[in-house]
């Protein structure tokens, strides 16, 4: 049952993140990867909120193993930083591995703790 | 730096714009893009649910169940992208599946930040930042590695066919 709802979650999160990934490119013509920097920060975010509110089994399964999981990736930041590098473009990479790590981390400790302090 | 109207090879590997296949290949495929992607986004993510119980992760512990998922996630999409940009002519629906759905699926940067900020506790502040930097330069490793070999080991045949 679990993992019917983790494959729930995720079906509906990695179609959101290239949707996401378009929209924003879709609004700027630079090669730094906006689109995939809003939705790691998003889903790092949500995921933040998710373990703050303390809810675990099913809802997490869904909502965080599942949806959260799909919506973020790792494999798509690290190839894009690496194509970054192919072309010299040395600052975007960097500020790629920076930009990405201080965002995804900070949105989730603002994710936990607005939730956490909400629900007390 | 930026602004350049066209690339052969995406940076983006989900999808970037600035490859023009990539720009038609949502209205072109009527919807079918979206169903491939969630299909292999669910099959990601129950391949990283399966590591997640092999390798659970433990409060004040270092994560190896995600920290092992990203770093093979990445290797995969280094070999990924290097066959379907630079060797095979690969139908259009194999990248939104593999890439964007199953690679995008197994890994995950949510739960990777989520367990650097829990590990952020006395006593385990060191090991928050272990796993962060190793974590990512790992991972960086992998996809460079991903890309490397794969290159290494399909050059030669197609310079023997060309």
């Amino acid at each position: 049952m679990t993992a019917v709802l983790v494959f729930l979650g995720a079906a509906v999160g990695a179609p959101l993140r290239y949707l996401t990934d378009r929209t924003v490119q879709a609004r700027h013509d630079s090669m730094f990867p906006w689109g995939t920097l809003t939705v790691n920060a998003v889903g790092c975010l949500i995921l933040g909120g998710l373990t703050g509110s303390g809810l675990g089994g099913s809802a997490l399964a869904l909502l965080g193993t599942g949806f959260c999981g799909a919506l973020t990736t790792y494999s798509t930041f690290s190839y894009e930083t690496l194509r970054l590098v192919e072309r010299r473009s040395y600052f975007y990479a960097a500020a790629n591995v920076v930009v990405s790590v201080l965002t995804g981390l900070g949105a989730a400790l603002i994710g936990y703790t607005t939730v956490h302090a909400v629900l007390g | 730096m930026s602004g350049d109207a066209e690339l052969t090879e995406p940076i983006d590997p989900d999808v970037d714009l600035h490859v023009l296949a990539h720009q038609s290949e949502l209205a072109r495929s009527h919807g079918a893009i979206l169903l491939v992607i969630a299909l292999g986004g669910g099959l990601g993510a129950l391949a990283r649910f399966g590591m997640g119980k092999w390798l659970p992760s433990e409060p004040g512990r270092f994560p190896w169940g995600t920290f092992l998922t990203n770093v093979v996630g990445c290797l995969l999409i280094g070999v990924l992208m290097v066959l379907v940009t630079e060797v095979l002519q690969a139908h259009p629906l194999v990248r939104p599946f593999f890439g964007v759905g199953v690679l995008g699926g197994f890994t995950t940067f949510s739960t990777y930040a989520v367990e650097t900020q829990g590990l952020l506790e006395p006593g385990t502040v060191v090991l928050a930042f272990g796993y962060l930097a190793g974590t990512l330069v790992a991972a960086l490793l992998a996809v460079l590695a991903g890309v490397w070999l794969t290159r290494s080991f399909t050059k030669a045949p197609v310079e023997v066919t060309a």
